[in-house]
């Protein structure tokens, strides 16, 4: 599944380039035939290169359990929030160690930029769980999206928490002002180059972990506009699938209409969305009249 | 009680036979048996109280254990145990090391008598016993010159920290008129501010054992001068007394107040941020560790401050949640930092040096202590499925609690409170993939020396043992959960009725499940791959690099670029030194960049502090004249100062 929308994104933007596209498919292509290959590994790594790929699918995987796609999540229990941001987490360990295993200066300079990177996003990550704990008086997934019906977006809180969220989004998955999935030859690339020694079945189980996380991160941004578990699970899901394919185009719209910037302004934008998740933190507060 | 004394016996009994001994080999064999057996004692003994009578006006001996010092006993004793055999396997292979080998189990013996200590005047000389013992056992290799520093500054800070503990015990004393815990504990009839000034003092100085910031300072200067297994002793128990101290203090003072609980979230904020940050900038693996242990000192800190607000507030699930956040944290920092102290130990014998940016690609001469250092790095992380989520879920769950049920200016300590440890957790993550990174993967960027090689079983062994509890503890936290529990319930009385919450028994059960499926599922992914790889060819080649043909080790990153982003971002805070020379002409020399972050808790607030005392002392003694007249005034400046202290303060 998480596939297709990568190939939505793609098509946006060749859309907006003038271009045919490739087929909406294509990522799955892509992974079948990797998966087929041969691999080649450099004389530099050690087995922690070849175990990455399985520890970062497999979060993805478990992160993925924990958020209600269709009905109750898989596991859910209270306090699971904090689980959902820790397997992230491990999958940005193993990606970092794996870059670093391959003793390019390339790999370095991916694996340094995703660690602090990360560790600022997932700050911000964190404001924005305390923010929906607060608003909805619950530290699980599950219940913070299916606990009462489509009424998240009426709240200016929410609304800040969406932006936030979405900058997550676009720096968590090294998506256009962060990072840019199309080069291969550029200095400011983090996410690309942590793959760029990956060769065979393991460059393909890395693509569709990464699709999986953008997945992820699409569904999770797509509950904060509303939660449809009240429709039944059948319709609930047909929704949820249709506003994340609405979020996949817009990301494609924000790729092509802005441009990256520049290295050293990454934790400058970073502030920003601190900045505005603090802001709609103390939103909550006040809505709630605890503050 | 009985295996408690029996086993302080035994380790005392180490000491001095191992003292007296000459001969190298046997000295190290009694010293490390001595200190494995009387651990096992130590490790047997129950619940008991003791009062030994002497007669002696006010001086009474007492000893015992409680849930509280029970599960400090273990934790210390257990990591003790492992850490003796790996000691007796590190000094047999580094004979300088031996002559300070009988104070292992003379610190040993001192952890335990402070646990079991009842009363104010046995427990301070223990507490000295134990911070002389360490200091002899830092300053092993006292040939070295910063290894004499490094000792200097621990024996100062520590001695300043017993300065507080013993101003504290005797304001304890006169107020209950007794130097026994019992009696303190019996009558919490202080006044708010006497109750206070306790508190802080207590802070202050079972805080600078612990480490935590700015009372921190000895211990990245003590741990990279003391051999590798007693940094792990150190680190990974012996600062854990300071913690000990603080939850005993919380028994005597009674119900505490709000602001005690702010104050220490807030101290462990910072201890956590200023520690992983200045843990990120090391360039030395053993400094870079002990600041980690800052890091999770604060983490620890954080965990007892939302214990006390819950205490302060009466909510229990808080306070239960809090202190036993803190208190689990305690013994999953003993298992993993001891082993990654340990590990560093195995790198430095052999590479010979411990400066991160020269190593590189160790897997591949030690793959056992690699495997072992990276299971200690993902549990340090906090990363699932190891024992480090466990406590550290537990502490944001106590801090989001008080978000959800308080309101007011509390909230906005959990908000800086779930910052705190947000950042430090992302941090840590940046800091440990750093360190394994660096160290082990890649290629070597020195030439590692010919007879480097992995470390013997003797030494693999005890390491392997606290990995495996690492992950056991992390997948079953069950098996931790009642003596957490009955520990908290010594801090706290009233917990007893709501222990750990029922809500959080259950998560813990979906924890170990989700915990389950992540291994199970990498376990198959892993056997599957290895079945599709059975038919493919693998090729080696040199790292693709973007088609550079002759990658040197040189090129690869360095600890310092890796930290380089965070390092700018908070330029700020840190005020990196760096010495730059800049490449000119057509045919440019080999040039050198440096970049060092100094602590500003010692060059912008003890440097200063020092000289200004020693500035003042100097001034005084200028003024004073050989004579007994001079003698006389300064002994009645000296009394006046304390009449003035017992007829305002009442103190």
């Amino acid at each position: 599944m998480p596939p297709f929308f990568a190939g939505v994104i793609n098509r946006v933007k060749s859309i907006f380039a003038g271009r045919k596209g490739p087929p909406l498919f294509q990522l799955y292509f892509d992974i079948f035939k990797l998966l087929k290959k041969d691999a080649v590994y450099s004389r530099s790594t050690s087995y922690i290169f070849q175990f990455a790929p399985l520890v970062v699918l497999v979060s993805a995987v478990c992160a993925g359990a924990i958020i209600p796609l269709t009905g109750n999540a898989p596991i859910h229990f209270y306090g699971d929030i904090i689980l959902f941001a820790y397997f992230f987490a491990l999958s940005r360990f193993f990606m970092v160690i794996a870059a670093l295993d391959t003793a390019s200066s390339f790999g370095g300079m991916g694996a340094s930029r995703e660690a602090a990177f990360g560790a600022f996003s997932e700050l911000t990550t964190f404001i924005v769980i305390i923010a929906l704990a607060i608003i909805t008086r619950s530290l699980s997934l599950d219940k913070i999206f299916t606990g009462g019906g489509p009424y998240l977006i009426a709240k200016p809180s929410i609304i800040l928490l969406f932006i936030t969220f979405f900058f997550i989004l676009l720096t968590e998955n090294s998506r256009m002002p962060v990072d840019d999935p199309n080069t291969h030859l550029e200095l400011t690339m983090i996410h690309e180059v942590i793959m760029l020694d990956y060769s065979g079945p393991d460059l393909g189980l890395m693509l569709y972990a990464a699709s999986m996380k953008l997945f992820i991160f699409m569904a999770f941004a797509a509950m904060l506009i509303s939660s449809d578990a009240s429709h039944g699970m059948f319709v609930g899901t047909a929704l949820l699938l249709l506003k994340i394919t609405v979020l996949a185009v817009i990301i494609g719209v924000v790729e092509s209409v802005t441009a990256r910037v520049r290295l050293i302004r990454i934790p400058q934008l970073l502030i920003v969305s601190f900045v505005l998740s603090v802001f709609a933190l103390l939103v909550a507060l006040f809505m709630k009249g605890v503050l | 009680m009985v295996f408690a004394f029996l086993s302080v016996a035994v380790l005392v009994a180490s000491f001095l036979l191992s003292l007296i001994i000459k001969d190298e080999s046997k000295k190290a064999y009694i010293a490390c048996l001595g200190a494995s057996l009387g651990s096992v004692a130590g490790l047997l003994s129950f619940n008991g109280n003791v009062v030994f009578a002497t007669n002696m006006p006010s001086v009474t001996f007492a000893f015992g254990i409680d849930p509280l010092s029970r599960f400090f006993l273990l934790v210390i004793l257990g990591v003790s145990l492992l850490i003796s055999f790996y000691g007796l396997g590190y000094v047999r292979a580094q004979r300088n090391l031996i002559g300070s080998v009988p104070f292992f189990p003379l610190l040993v013996a001192a952890m335990e008598g402070v646990l079991i200590s009842r009363d104010a005047f046995s427990f301070l000389v223990i507490w000295e016993i134990m911070s002389l013992a360490s200091f002899f056992l830092v300053t092993a290799e006292h040939e070295n010159k910063e290894v004499q520093n490094a000792g200097w500054i621990y024996l100062i800070a520590t001695h300043l920290a017993t300065a507080f503990l013993m101003a504290f015990f005797v304001i304890m004393a006169k107020a209950s008129g007794s130097m026994l815990f019992s009696k303190f504990t019996a009558d919490p009839s202080y006044t708010p501010f006497t109750a206070g000034l306790l508190f802080v003092f207590a802070v202050i100085g079972f805080g600078t054992k612990a480490g935590i910031f700015p009372f921190h300072v000895w211990l990245p200067r003590a741990h990279p001068a003391a051999p590798s297994y007693i940094s792990a002793l150190m680190s990974g128990v012996m600062i854990k007394t300071g913690i000990y101290g603080i939850l005993r203090t919380l028994t005597f003072l009674g119900s505490p107040p709000m602001w005690w609980g702010t104050l220490l979230v807030i101290v462990g904020v910072v201890s956590a941020v200023a520690g992983i940050l200045y843990a990120l900038m090391q360039h030395d693996l053993k400094r870079l560790l002990a600041y980690s242990s800052v890091e999770n000192i604060g983490i620890i800190v954080i965990g007892l401050g939302v214990g006390v607000i819950g205490a302060a507030k009466g909510n229990m699930p808080v306070a239960a949640l809090g202190f036993g956040g803190a208190i689990f944290h305690v013994l999953n920092h003993a298992l993993f930092k001891s082993l990654l102290f340990l590990c560093a130990g195995n790198v430095a014998h052999a590479a010979h040096y411990l400066s991160i940016d020269s190593l590189g690609g160790l897997i591949r001469k030690l793959p056992r202590t690699a495997f072992l250092f990276l299971i200690a790095a993902l549990s340090i992380c906090g990363l699932p499925p190891f024992n480090g989520f466990i406590s550290e879920w537990f502490v944001y769950l106590g801090v989001f609690s008080i978000s959800k049920g308080f309101s007011g200016y509390p909230i906005l300590l959990a908000v800086v409170g779930i910052i705190g440890l947000a950042f430090v957790g992302g941090l840590a993550v940046a800091c440990f993939t750093k360190v394994f990174g660096i160290v082990f993967l890649g290629e070597p960027r020195n030439d590692l020396p010919k007879d480097c090689h992995e470390a013997p079983r003797l030494l693999i062994y005890p390491m392997g043992v606290l990995a495996l509890l690492c992950a056991v503890f992390g997948i079953f936290p069950f098996l931790v959960l009642p003596f957490v529990s009955a520990a908290s319930m010594v801090v706290l009385p009233g917990l007893a009725a709501t222990s750990l919450g029922e809500p959080s028994l259950t998560s813990l059960s979906w924890i170990s499940v989700a915990f389950a499926v992540l291994i199970l599922l990498t376990a198959s992914l892993f056997f599957i791959r290895k079945m599709i790889f059975r038919k493919r060819s693998v090729k080696h080649a040199v790292t693709w690099d973007c088609g550079y043909a002759f990658p040197t080790p040189r090129m690869q990153y360095t600890a310092a670029s890796f930290a380089e982003p965070v390092g700018t971002f908070f330029s700020s805070v840190l005020k990196p030194s760096a010495s730059v020379q800049y490449l000119s002409g057509i045919f440019p020399k080999a040039e050198n960049f440096e970049e060092y972050v100094s602590d500003r808790a010692e060059n912008g607030f003890f440097e200063p502090l020092f000289e200004r005392i020693g500035r003042f002392l100097l001034f005084v003694r200028r003024k004073r004249k050989n004579t007994a007249q001079s003698y006389l005034a300064l002994i009645f400046i000296t009394l006046m100062a304390l009449f003035i202290l017992e007829v305002w303060f009442g103190i």
